[in-house]
């Protein structure tokens, strides 16, 4: 058997229990994991105790009464509250997922939630992403062509244009680059099925005249062919796309055009 | 400004470290304008730096929904001419003629660009961009019928929008500054030098010289308690100009959108009825054809608040509380539903536990979208007017996007405006900017230390030891304009709401900040955006009380009517932050159009 040791300041150790003096209330029990980057220690487990009377529906709402009521200190990201903007996705309950969107009444017993797993933490549940937005700007993310542009617009048949269904609806959140144990291990060379899923919907777009430069940059062990179809990508998809099969029509790409 | 405050308060600020940057142009925020600034800027080869405070397809752009007005005609006749007619008639006049000229002459070509830098709009049979019908939008200048001019990319169009300017941005030489907080703005003699920001990773202060600093900082929604905007729609750079002496313009004028979901406060676009969706009361009634006989439920996003609040006011409105409305979509084909209208029906589903196939959506007016803002000219240069020149500028610093009021909007923004005028201008900057600025002109040397007034701040907030929680303050704001600056105004209330909001604006020095960090200190950043957001609520709500009249967005029970004898004119606010004080002035709106190609168009009464 393999020993791995496991980096310093990564194993959790103890944490506070915010205990309050519980009036009469439907109370629930949050156990969120902080780190804070400036005392040195090891991260531990917080409970909370909120009362979902007086919250929200979703787990967000529940982190943000923690953080207005019980602890501003508790870091986190956010912004538009309605799944759109990817900015709070964390791993909750066992599952990489955005709080706004995951309802805490889904979820049995305490909630346990901590940062997306396998990122640098920068503190409490802010996981550091520049790997993953560098590997977002490699693939180059735009249109290319070379013809000269129309005075209009491009022409695209509804057909056409439905190919990219499925994969223009990528908000970036992470949460399924996070949850592949192939991205895990090979995370600085592989880039992952949210980056990968992004590179086929221009590879797929009928207006896009850069697919062989596009399957060129992808041929190679690491970049591509990591994908082992666990599939753990698409269950974690919070948009419910479907990064696995982007990544097979890729393959099949590479493939039909060497024969 | 009050430079000296810092010293006098003894501050340790040599407890931070100082980073400092050249550039040429510095863009504030990476939402639509922006991003769009941002890659205008470097195109033109100038140095380019953009800040934002969250990765650039998190800004509150990517929530925009039902699409982008442009007079393409693909699925109706149109012209430039009929948009801006439109525009000018839901701007209640207030809009500066000019300025929306520029914007609806453009709308064509801005949108044909995005299409180009790669936006996944949805397509009609022949390949062309789709375009669904929208409230305002009309064939020969307001007659009728319908226009079907907005742009979509179904109902995901800011998404798809946000993501393509995010990629085409990255070909170009712009550097992003990702997960920065601007404090300030740096000015000398009535000059921008430049943008003072904290980088939120490690606590670093970066100052940023700059010949042109862009505000594109987007609205203030998180002012009010019900919005459909993000947590992080702070109007931070409104409230960075208001602390640079500079004034604000039109403030009053706070767009409601009918339906926002009922409890969550999210949007469901305006293109759900578009699409064919119509609104219920208790009675089973569609009681928009009471209020607008032409245009139904597809009328001005003001006039369908209005009629909303009133029918909910009469005992018409649905629930065991009678207090919202119904968004019927259940008589729509599932397919057309699946095709055109996917995000509204998953963000029902997920928010009010509605199959959209089956179930009516439960709905109300909701905070949506700010129409004042930083006054400017159709170039994107902000405006500070002096005893001479209502329209003279400042030099170094523009404004774009939501955080502008060029004003293309007036009183009330038509729906699918914003996307097109984040677009336009956003690209009318970076034009500006290309024009004025010599690629790689040195920056004077400051006369003082730029970033003394914007860290005093900083180190004040994060330091004070005060009575009140920024989330306590917060609430009792949001209360309050919630409750005295709604859809419906009136002068007592008003005059309670100005007592009130002043107060939290004073006790807002009395904040603590329980985070003392320089990492990811968000407790601390929240605390300066609520700082941020009560001098914007104040200026809103002192504009709403001094504006005795009924425009567009501003409806005032007390005085119902229009009067353009004595209001057709925009409000100039200016605040004072040490004494805590509004001062409040006026710009004449611009009764004249860019070109001769059109006429001034004269006001009437707004009938829809």
């Amino acid at each position: 058997m393999v020993e791995l040791a496991l980096p310093n300041n990564s194993v959790l150790k103890g944490g506070k229990d915010w205990a309050q003096a519980e009036a009469a209330g439907n109370y629930k029990s949050f156990k969120v994991y902080r780190w804070n980057p400036d005392d040195g220690k090891n991260p531990s487990l917080d409970t909370y105790h909120v009362d979902l009377d007086t919250c929200g529906p979703m787990v967000l709402d529940a982190i943000i009464k923690i953080k207005s009521e019980i602890d501003p200190t508790l870091t986190f990201r956010r912004s538009c509250r309605e799944g759109i903007c990817g900015s709070c996705a964390m791993n909750i309950d066992g599952t990489n997922t955005l709080a706004c969107t995951k309802a805490i009444a889904d979820v049995k017993g305490e909630v346990k939630i901590y940062p997306l797993p396998h990122l640098e933490v920068i503190k409490d549940l802010v996981p550091d992403l520049t790997n993953f937005y560098a590997q977002h700007a490699s693939i180059e993310p735009w249109l290319k062509t070379t013809t000269v542009e129309p005075e209009k617009e491009w022409l695209q048949s509804p057909k056409e244009r439905a190919k990219l269904d499925g994969l223009y609806e990528c908000i970036l959140c992470a949460c399924c680059a996070t949850s592949c144990p192939s991205y895990w291990w090979n995370g600085d060379r592989y880039l992952g099925p949210a980056i990968l899923l992004q590179s086929y919907r221009w590879l797929i777009d009928s207006r896009d005249e850069a697919t062989g430069e596009r399957l060129d940059d992808l041929e190679d062990p690491f970049r591509l062919y990591r994908c082992h179809t666990i599939m753990n990508c698409a269950k974690a998809c919070p948009k419910g796309l479907n990064p696995a099969k982007a990544i097979a029509s890729i393959k099949q790409m590479m493939v039909e055009r060497k024969y | 400004m009050a430079k000296s405050k810092a010293k006098a308060a003894n501050l340790n600020l040599d407890a931070y470290e100082i980073i400092e940057h050249e550039y040429d142009v510095v863009v504030v925020g990476a939402g639509g304008a922006g991003l769009r600034a941002t890659l205008g800027a470097a195109q033109a080869g100038l140095r380019t730096a953009c800040i934002s405070k969250v990765f650039p397809t998190r800004s509150h752009t990517v929530a925009a929904q039902g699409g982008v007005a442009a007079s393409l005609g693909n699925m109706s006749p149109d012209n430039w001419k009929w948009h801006m007619y439109d525009t000018v008639k839901g701007s209640d006049w207030l809009g500066d003629q000019d300025a929306i000229e520029y914007l609806c002459r453009n709308a064509p070509k801005a949108v044909y660009e995005l299409e180009h830098f790669g936006v996944p709009f949805s397509r009609t049979e022949d390949g062309k961009i789709y375009q669904r019908p929208f409230g305002g939008m009309m064939q020969n200048f307001g007659e009728g019928p319908e226009a079907q001019r907005t742009c979509a990319a179904a109902d995901r169009t800011g998404h798809a929008m946000l993501h393509t300017l995010y990629g085409q941005s990255l070909r170009y030489d712009a550097e992003f500054f990702i997960e920065y907080f601007a404090i300030d703005l740096i000015m000398e003699d009535g000059e921008c030098k430049g943008v003072v920001c904290i980088n939120m990773d490690d606590g670093k202060i970066h100052v940023f010289r700059s010949h042109v600093a862009m505000m594109a900082t987007g609205g203030y929604g998180r002012t009010f308690f019900s919005c459909t905007s993000a947590h992080t729609c702070t109007g931070d750079g409104n409230a960075m100009v208001l602390r640079a002496g500079l004034g604000l313009q039109d403030m009053e004028f706070v767009q409601f959108h009918p339906t926002g979901i009922y409890g969550a406060g999210c949007l469901i676009t305006e293109g759900s009825r578009g699409e064919g969706g119509i609104l219920i009361n208790s009675e089973g009634e569609r009681f928009m054809e009471r209020y607008a006989p032409s245009a139904k439920d597809l009328a001005s996003r003001d006039v369908v608040s209005r009629a909303m609040t009133i029918e909910i006011r009469e005992g018409r409105g649905v629930g065991p509380d009678k207090d919202h409305i119904y968004l019927h979509l259940d008589h729509l084909d599932p397919a057309l539903l699946a095709e055109r209208l996917p995000g509204i029906s998953e963000s029902a589903k997920i928010f009010a536990g509605v199959d959209v196939n089956k179930e009516p959506i439960p709905v109300l007016p909701t905070v949506h979208y700010n129409m004042g803002g930083i006054p400017t000219n159709y170039h994107g240069e902000v405006i500070n007017p002096t005893k001479d020149d209502a329209n003279a500028i400042v030099p170094g610093l523009m404004a774009i996007g939501e955080a502008a009021c060029v004003s293309v909007h007036g009183a009330n923004r038509l729906g699918s405006n914003s996307l097109i005028d984040l677009v336009v201008f956003g690209r009318a900057a970076g034009m500006r900017a290309g024009e004025t600025i010599k690629p790689n002109t040195p920056h004077a040397p400051l006369k003082e230390a730029g970033h003394e007034y914007a860290l005093g701040r900083l180190d004040h907030a994060r330091f004070k030891k005060g009575e009140f929680t920024t989330a306590e303050m917060r609430l009792r704001m949001q209360k309050t304009m919630q409750t005295n600056c709604a859809v419906f105004r009136d002068g007592p209330i008003l005059e309670e709401g100005v007592k009130l909001i002043n107060e939290i604006w004073q006790d807002a020095s009395e904040i603590s900040v329980t985070d003392k960090s320089l990492i990811w200190n968000s407790d601390l950043l929240e605390c300066l955006e609520f700082d941020n957001l009560i001098s914007q609520a104040v200026v809103t709500m002192e504009g709403a009380n001094n504006r005795k009249e009924s425009r567009g967005g501003h409806a005032r029970e007390d005085f119902p009517d229009r009067n353009d004898k004595q209001w057709m004119k925009h409000t100039f606010v200016t605040t004072d932050d040490v004494k805590k004080k509004v001062k409040i002035s006026y710009r004449p709106v611009h009764d004249f159009t860019m070109t001769d190609e059109i006429d001034y168009i004269k006001p009437k009464k707004r009938v829809y």
